[in-house]
């Protein structure tokens, strides 16, 4: 039996290489579904917030779905569903049928599910902001961006920073079930790994560690935003 | 969309069903036996109890879900076999099931979670009431078991009934490890008629139908707490 010095070897025959490409991969498409899912958020905070009926109905069945559905059941659904209606677009154009890679499938799918819950850390964040600060920046002739960029999200990202890292920390823990669907990232590469040299165990321990690592070093700068970010704010009993 | 398949895999669906409640139930159960204590010791605990209290939440709450069953089933599981002696010993038609190590992994994570948020409730009962419960002459345990652990569930009931919706989530994960709850089924259905997107939808259905009763009977329970009205 090899060691498990030569088995995590960087250059095959060793499997570590695999496995911080691996994590890699499971970074690219955590940020990309991460930036996806905020923007999502966002939109879908400010529809919440300000639309009006049929807006707020048709995301207030999407947040509830996505919420009570398992992430793993969405990531085949919206999977399958996304690659079919890109087909039909791409056939209505003219163009061959396509598969997407799975870095974007990864980042659509995951995002689509991380939007739902960001909206509502968001609507949260949105209403914790007092009424006075609005009215007066009106009343200061801010136009409606304006207003967003320069008062609104600043006084509500430290409310919503906590459930931001939490989602985060989420994101990155839900990329592993893009494995199941056989997308290529952390999850994936160590069960090939672990399957090939039949060392299950230690291959499992070492994804844990990459995935714990990535986990801790992420709190750490969530920490350090978290303290910016409340700079401006009374401190905290 | 064809919906022809259901009755004849209704009793799958069913037997499915059993067995993610089952799953639900017995993590939550055994979670929860552990979580208590480890949420405690982290508030009262001598400190390496502490330490290592902290470290287990840190690294189950660090790693998916994922890793951690495949880890305990593929990984342990394919240590086991090595023992000598064990295929003797009356835990082995146990240990040759999959069904056991989604419990012993979803429990661990249900302790790791849950005992992060015991933490928080411990340390939020007030120190006044703990104190009153001393003087009135009750021993440590007593005073555990008829204040301090009653008033932190209390004030922590909502967020666990979150979680545990949470954890009902990931139950499908089961079905990676040949557990045949309702999401395997839902991939059996898929295997044997072609169908891709039925299937999928009617499990979708299940969970949320599942989410809805269980968010329902919290809140029933919720309102039976004893609640303080000033």
């Amino acid at each position: 039996m090899d060691s498990a010095l030569d088995l995590l070897a960087l250059r095959p025959p060793g499997w570590g290489g695999n496995l911080l490409m691996g994590l890699l991969r499971t970074i690219q498409i955590a940020a990309g579904a991460y930036a996806l899912g905020l923007l999502i958020g966002l939109c879908g905070a400010m529809g919440k917030l300000h639309g009006g009926v049929v807006l707020r109905w048709g995301l207030e069945i999407y947040t509830t779905v996505i919420r009570a559905v398992p992430e793993l059941v969405l990531i085949l659904l919206l999977y399958y569903a996304g690659t079919d209606l890109l087909n039909v677009v791409r056939e209505a154009l003219g163009l061959e049928r396509a598969d997407i890679s799975g870095l974007w499938a990864g980042i659509y799918v995951i995002g689509l599910v991380q939007g739902a819950y960001s909206t509502e850390v968001f609507r949260g964040a949105f209403q914790a902001v007092p009424p006075g600060q609005v009215e007066a920046a009106r009343a200061m002739g801010l136009g409606p961006l304006k207003l967003l960029r320069r008062i609104t999200l600043p006084i509500m990202l430290p409310y919503a920073l906590p459930g931001l890292s939490n989602l985060w920390l989420i994101t990155t823990k839900d990329t592993a079930l893009l494995a199941v669907v056989g997308f290529g990232e952390l999850a994936l590469e160590t069960k090939q790994a672990a399957g090939a040299t039949r060392e299950y165990f230690m291959f499992y321990m070492a994804a844990g560690a990459l995935y714990l690592a990535l986990t801790l070093v992420s709190s750490l700068g969530f920490g350090l935003l978290e303290r910016r970010l409340r700079r401006g704010q009374p401190a905290q009993t | 969309m064809e919906w022809y398949w259901i009755p004849e895999y209704a009793p799958k669906f069913l037997e499915g069903l059993w067995i993610t409640l089952q799953l639900l139930g017995l993590s939550i159960f055994f979670g929860m036996a552990l979580a208590i204590p480890i949420g405690l010791v982290q508030v009262t605990g001598p400190w390496p109890l502490a330490w290592a209290a902290r470290a287990f939440c840190t690294v189950i709450r660090g790693t998916p879900l994922l890793i951690q069953l495949w880890l305990i089933y593929y990984g342990l599981g394919s240590l086991f076999p090595f023992i000598p002696g064990i295929r003797e010993t009356l835990i082995w038609p146990l240990l040759r099931e999959a069904f056991p190590y989604a419990v012993v992994a979803f429990s661990l994570s249900v302790a790791g979670y849950e005992g992060e948020i015991m933490r928080g409730a411990f340390r939020g009962v007030p120190r006044g009431e703990l104190e009153a419960a001393r003087a009135m002459g009750m021993s440590p345990f007593t005073v555990l078991r008829r204040i301090w652990l009653p008033r932190a569930l209390q004030n922590v009931f909502p967020t666990l009934a979150g979680e545990f919706i949470l954890t009902l989530k990931s139950t499908p994960l089961a079905a990676t490890i040949t557990v045949f709850e309702v999401y395997g089924v839902g991939g059996i259905v898929r295997q044997e008629t072609y169908r891709i997107y039925e299937p999928l939808l009617f499990v979708a259905l299940i969970y949320l139908c599942l989410t809805f009763v269980l968010v329902v009977a919290f809140r029933l329970m919720e309102r039976r707490l004893p609640r303080r009205t000033a």
